[in-house]
């Protein structure tokens, strides 16, 4: 048990790693020039050299890299391109906007999924529907647009919430929500279908399994047979789907960003593109695939705890 | 030799073509309306560069932000002047562009990649999962802003970096599906036949995966389009082409302005997706129809009998010594309109303490009539008629949640697959107590009896299995573990379904000296479902014979045996292996013969 | 001079935990002769299936030599056994995946004879040839395997391992997946099919009762090893082998007085083994 966790971590840390080389790679294959961004067209090729050789990048590929992995071992993600602020306090600024988002958002589906999951096998046929229409509109109308839909109707027209800005949850936790409520609804909207189905889908499996029918020969009540057998056998599939639907989060959230003008790491990961400012960039992604590796670690953990046979693997 | 051959078989439907059973579903029809509407867009959207290229471009700075129908506006124009519906048209070409990019290289590195990787296993699969896991962890938006930052925004570039972030997807489900049927028989067959692996890949894996590919592919293109289109409205698009995600851009700009621009290239991106999503679903449900697969899974959440009409005349109780009587007993499923019945007023009588043996083969309804005594019969099925006397009392009438509390106080049950019927998250030792706790037993005591009861049933070391999960026994053990389950709750009647079939003959053998020994020890009546003669004359005092649902005889097990009186029961004994016919050694010439413990060969 | 020739069969399959490996074949010898069948018999975990797939080149094999016809066929590639395919042939055991249920009967019956060169019209004539011959009406060519039952699904199964001619044919439980009625026509129509072309079959299967129906000698194997070897009547009335008479007495018969007796007697034997310190089956399972 505790070899198997061993070993998931290792492969966890390379898997960083490598993602870590893809992003340096993808990053590094342009003409490699960010001097002459920062300084603009008026400025002479020497100062061009000189800046480009004061920030390192005329450098060889693998040397940077060597650079820019040491430094990360020791907390350090470098310093921006523009204004030569740290990459860390740079994201550390924004994370707070998205993190609330998002982690607001994937509590919503849980916990959504689950009820409209149970309640859909329970016979509620006006529940399937309800399901099989938000899976369609899922699929149709995209976070972003969604958010768009839902800031004319809802902040514009009727002006129920605010349009624009994010308040601290430090600050006011209830203009924290109210500021989120938007957001959160409209990254939440499409996707919930997806994991609800995917759970109804495997509690149904389950439901029919043979042992089902065996515990309640014995006398087990339809409660227990839910809440202690059915639901921890079917938790799995629905485990994996959610932790994709976090992965697809990231990107809708950086598009709702932008309709509800949040100063979360969407709108510092644009401008660092704009700007071609890489320090910036490799931050994000090393905390994005950080994160999904730790959600999929997770995950794993999730089901090695629920399935005694998933230990053995 | 073609009684087998039933007339439904031969009169059922078909071949149909794929495409007609596609559009015979309404959703597939709807989308592919829609479809129609996207491609007529896209065919005006190449003449009109060839007619008039300057028209979207064309900026009338007098009518800013228009409503639409306005000065031949259809649309309106946008915060710069220009036709909205000129440039909604010219944009479907950049947007359905990008689209087949980026599925296209998403099906050049998953699909093969996929096929291999799942039919062949081992290395090659290890090595292409885990560069897929690789590429799923990395977000695809950071990717793509990553790519923009060093390569700049065209499409080309963007799309082809989203077809390889789409690939891992293709690249799973193939593996997946690939992998499901990989040890399948047939692809055995084909290779004893003398097939070609890529004769194989082609012949029957691709067959297998071509539906969920379908679907995956139009998921895909919705996706491809909609990522595409929020990439230019984060303004990371490649500005001098005309896309709806620009416009979207604009639209959300100028939205104090005109409240409604961006509902236009929001409004065209979804139906394009929405045509895809739509064809897509009712090309899965139609492929999934036509491979046989149901796409309505049957429920069985809760086990509601279907009260029975209280029969006019109160039928007499049964005698004495009958612990169960069962008479008339119907049972059936809706099917359309129609209801099938597979228990068609069936009989049986369980003498106190004696052991009734249900034969039949499959189909017969003798496993539904288990369930119905059981009170376990799936939701949608229908008790029709019938009585069912336990004990001296007609059940069947009581109502739903009396009749479940005396059917499990009295009955128990063994099931024929041991490893399916434990559940797999907890150990033994939890299961075997759950059901005493349930019954209000102390978890102390509930412990004791669960290890008293393994050791009675032949397990020597009762404490190591009851902290042992499932997957960590044998099928022997765990038929053992569910015979405890079963009696662990004192009941007076058990029914074992098919008990032993799962097993090994050795296994089975003391598997029924064990249900032999327990029904001496507890006093307990026993109905054995089986469609093997050879146990029911072990175990059995009594025989009922069950065919299309129907009790075709009942009789005492040496009756049954000696004389059959139903055709269908002597067709039944008829058709065990003749003990006495033994085939003689094909060769004329005397043999060789190699004897067991020296392996030398006589001559 | 025999058909098939099984010499000194070990197949070992990587274990669960590195570097520990499962023994499915333990060092067994046996021989098919043209136009007799072979009967292997053993309980799960006892090799039968293995030696079968071995046979077939669907399992690997890790020492010792399996000769076809004289030649060497254990370590073959499968472009290098493709001329085989016309001379041994196989029939599964279940026949709900052993026929792709996606394909018409036609597909199916026509495969191996087109991977062998057929043209399609002369395949088509063969496969309406088949259907007869395994009890078909010439109609189910066009429908697919799914619409029918297990014991026409395995009808079809046979037909196509007959496609080719072939002088073997490995039954891998041929009938344990069928209803005791289907089961008893099936045989018959094995047992038809060999008196008429003369084929071989290697029948594997558990269950003793039917491979004393159809064999002419019978092998018995316990995990993974040859317990017993030699004609039907002697291996399954006069047993050598402990575990053999153990096999026979708990295959239950279908006669309640006749049973009691055997339940006395195998009861009696148990109650002998266990009072004895070391089992017989233990020492006599070292077989070459």
């Amino acid at each position: 048990m505790v070899m198997i966790l061993l070993k998931r971590l290792v492969a966890a840390v390379i898997l960083l790693a490598a993602v870590c080389v893809v992003g340096f790679v993808i990053t590094g294959i342009g003409d490699g020039n960010p001097a002459r961004n920062i300084l603009g067209p008026e400025a002479t090729n020497a100062q061009v050299a000189a800046e480009n050789h004061r920030l390192g990048v005329d450098r060889p590929m693998v040397e940077q890299f060597g650079d820019w992995i040491s430094g990360v071992a020791s907390g350090d993600l470098g310093n921006s391109y523009i204004g030569d602020q740290p990459v860390a306090d740079k994201i550390a600024a924004n994370v707070p906007v998205t993190m609330s988002m998002v982690a607001l958002s994937m509590m919503v589906i849980a916990g959504l999924s689950l009820v409209l999951a149970v309640a859909s096998v329970y016979g509620r046929k006006s529940v399937d529907r309800v399901v099989q229409s938000l899976a369609v509109i899922g699929h149709v109308l995209p976070a972003y647009l969604l958010a768009l839909l839902l800031l004319l109707v809802f902040a514009v027209k009727l002006e129920a919430f605010p349009v624009f800005g994010y308040v601290p949850l430090g600050e006011s936790p209830t203009e924290w929500l109210r500021s989120l409520v938007l957001p959160v609804l409209s990254l939440t909207l499409g996707s919930v279908a997806g994991a609800s189905l995917q759970a109804r889908g495997s509690l149904m499996d389950v439901l029919e399994a043979d042992y089902v029918r065996t515990l309640r020969s014995r006398g087990i009540s339809g409660r227990s047979l839910l809440f202690r057998h059915a639901l921890r056998n079917a938790a799995p599939p629905w485990l994996t789907s959610l932790s994709l639907g976090f992965v697809a989060m990231l990107g809708g959230a950086f598009m709702v960003e932008k309709v509800f003008a949040l100063p979360g790491l969407g709108a510092l990961a644009v401008d660092a593109t704009a700007a071609g400012d890489r320090p910036v960039i490799m931050g994000m992604v090393l905390l994005t695939g950080g994160l999904v590796i730790l959600v999929n670690l997770l995950v794993d953990l999730a089901q090695m705890w629920l399935i005694p046979k998933a230990r053995t693997a | 030799m073609s009684i087998e051959i039933s007339a439904q078989a031969l009169d059922a439907p078909t071949r149909t073509s794929t495409f007609r059973l596609i559009l015979r579903n309404p959703l597939s029809r709807v989308g592919v309306v829609l479809l129609v509407l996207v491609l007529c867009a896209l065919v005006a959207a190449i003449i009109m560069d060839w007619v008039a290229p300057d028209a979207p471009w064309h900026a009338d700075l007098y009518h800013l932000n228009e409503a639409p129908g306005t000065n031949g506006h259809f649309l309106g124009t946008d915060s710069g002047g220009r036709d909205v519906l000129a440039r909604l048209v010219v944009a479907t070409k950049a947007t359905m562009f990008s689209g087949v990019i980026a599925l296209t290289v998403a099906m050049l590195l998953g699909l093969p990649g996929g096929l291999v990787a799942g039919y062949y296993g081992g290395r090659v699969d290890m090595v292409l999962d885990w560069l897929s896991s690789l590429v799923m962890s990395l977000p695809s938006i950071v990717v793509l802003l990553a790519i923009v930052s060093s390569l700049g925004t065209s499409m080309w570039i963007s799309m082809t970096a989203l077809g390889c972030m789409m690939a891992p997807a293709v690249f799973r489900l193939l593996r997946a599906q690939v992998h499901a049927v990989r040890n399948d028989l047939y692809i055995d067959a084909a290779k004893v036949a003398g097939l070609s692996d890529t004769r194989i890949i082609a012949r029957h894996v691709f067959r297998v995966v071509r539906g969920p590919l379908v679907l995956m592919v139009s998921v895909m293109a919705g996706v491809a389009i909609t990522v595409q289109t929020g990439l230019d409205f984060l303004g990371l698009g490649d500005a001098t082409t005309i896309t709806w995600g620009g416009m979207l851009g604009e639209g959300f700009a100028a939205m104090s302005a005109n409240d409604i621009l961006f509902v236009w290239p929001g409004l065209a991106m979804a139906v394009t997706v929405a045509a895809f999503f739509l064809i897509a679903s009712g090309a899965r449900d139609a492929l999934q129809h036509a491979d046989g697969g149901s796409s309505t899974p049957a429920r069985s959440t809760a086990t509601h009998l279907k009260p029975v009409p209280a029969s006019a005349q109160a039928a007499a109780p049964p005698g004495e010594d009958e612990i169960l009587t069962v008479r008339n007993l119907t049972v059936g499923y809706p099917s359309g309109e129609d209801v099938t019945e597979v228990v068609r007023g069936a009989s049986l009588t369980l003498r106190s303490g004696h052991t009734l043996g249900l034969v039949g083969e499959s189909g017969s309804g003798k496993t539904q009539t288990a369930f119905a005594l059981l009170d376990l019969l799936p939701r949608q099925a229908m008790l029709m008629e019938g009585e069912v006397w336990l004990d001296g009392t007609e059940i069947l009438r009581l109502a739903p949640r009396e009749r479940t509390k005396r059917v499990r106080e009295a009955i128990a049950y063994v099931p024929q697959e041991p490893m399916s019927n434990l559940d797999p998250t907890f150990t033994i030792g939890f299961q075997l107590v759950e059901p005493l706790r349930a019954r209000g037993i102390g978890r102390a005591e509930a412990r004791e009896r669960a290890a008293t009861l393994l050791a009675r049933m032949g397990i020597r070391d009762p404490e190591r299995v009851m902290r042992s999960y499932p997957h960590q026994i044998s099928g022997g053990m765990a038929q053992r573990v569910l015979i405890a389950g079963a009696v662990s709750t004192e009941p007076r009647i058990l029914i074992a379904d098919e008990p032993t079939t799962a097993l090994d003959v050795t296994v089975q053998s003391e598997i029924l000296d064990l249900l032999r020994g327990v029904q001496e020890e507890f006093g307990m009546s026993i109905i054995l479902v089986s469609h093997d003669l050879g146990v029911i004359a072990d175990l059995c005092d009594d025989v009922a014979v069950m065919r299309n649902g129907q009790v075709v005889e009942t009789a005492s097990a040496e009756d049954f045996f000696a004389r059959p009186r139903h055709e269908y029961s002597r067709m039944l004994l008829d058709a065990v292996p003749d003990e006495n016919h033994v085939r003689p050694e094909y060769v004329e010439a005397p043999s060789p013969r190699r004897s067991a413990k020296t392996g030398e060969i006589h001559r | 001079m025999s058909l098939l020739e099984i010499d000194d069969l070990v197949v070992r399959y990587p274990g669960r935990r590195r570097g520990r490996k499962f023994t499915a074949v333990d060092h067994v010898t046996l021989d098919v002769r043209p136009h007799e069948t072979v009967g292997l018999v053993g309980e799960s975990g006892s090799g039968k299936t293995t030696i079968g797939r071995a046979v077939l080149g669907l399992a690997p094999v890790t020492s010792g030599r399996i000769r076809y016809d004289g030649k060497e066929i254990q370590s073959l590639s499968r472009a290098q056994r493709r001329p085989l395919a016309a001379r041994i042939q196989v029939v599964f055991q279940d026949p709900y995946t052993s026929l792709n249920p996606a394909m018409t009967v036609e597909d199916i019956l026509s495969e191996p004879l087109r991977a062998a060169g057929w043209t399609r019209s002369t395949a088509r004539g063969r496969v309406v040839e088949l259907l007869d011959q395994v009890g078909l009406p010439t109609g189910a060519a066009d429908r697919f395997a799914r619409e029918f039952s297990g014991g026409q699904r395995q009808r079809v199964a046979i037909a196509r391992a007959l496609a080719l001619e072939p002088e073997l044919v490995v039954c891998d439980e041929p009938v344990s997946a069928l209803d005791l009625s289907t089961q008893d026509r099936v045989l018959q129509l094995l047992v038809d099919i060999q008196e008429r072309t003369g084929v071989a079959y290697l029948f594997v299967s558990h269950d003793i009762g039917v491979v004393r129906h159809i064999s002419h000698r019978v092998a018995v194997l316990q995990q993974g090893r040859l317990v017993e070897f030699g004609p039907c009547a002697q291996v399954t009335s006069r047993p050598e082998h402990a575990f053999t008479e153990e096999l026979l007495l708990a295959s239950p018969v279908a006669d309640p007085a006749r049973q009691r007796e055997r339940r006395a007697l195998r009861q009696a034997q148990r109650e002998h083994v266990s009072t004895t310190p070391m089992s017989p089956i233990t020492i006599q399972r070292r077989v070459p």
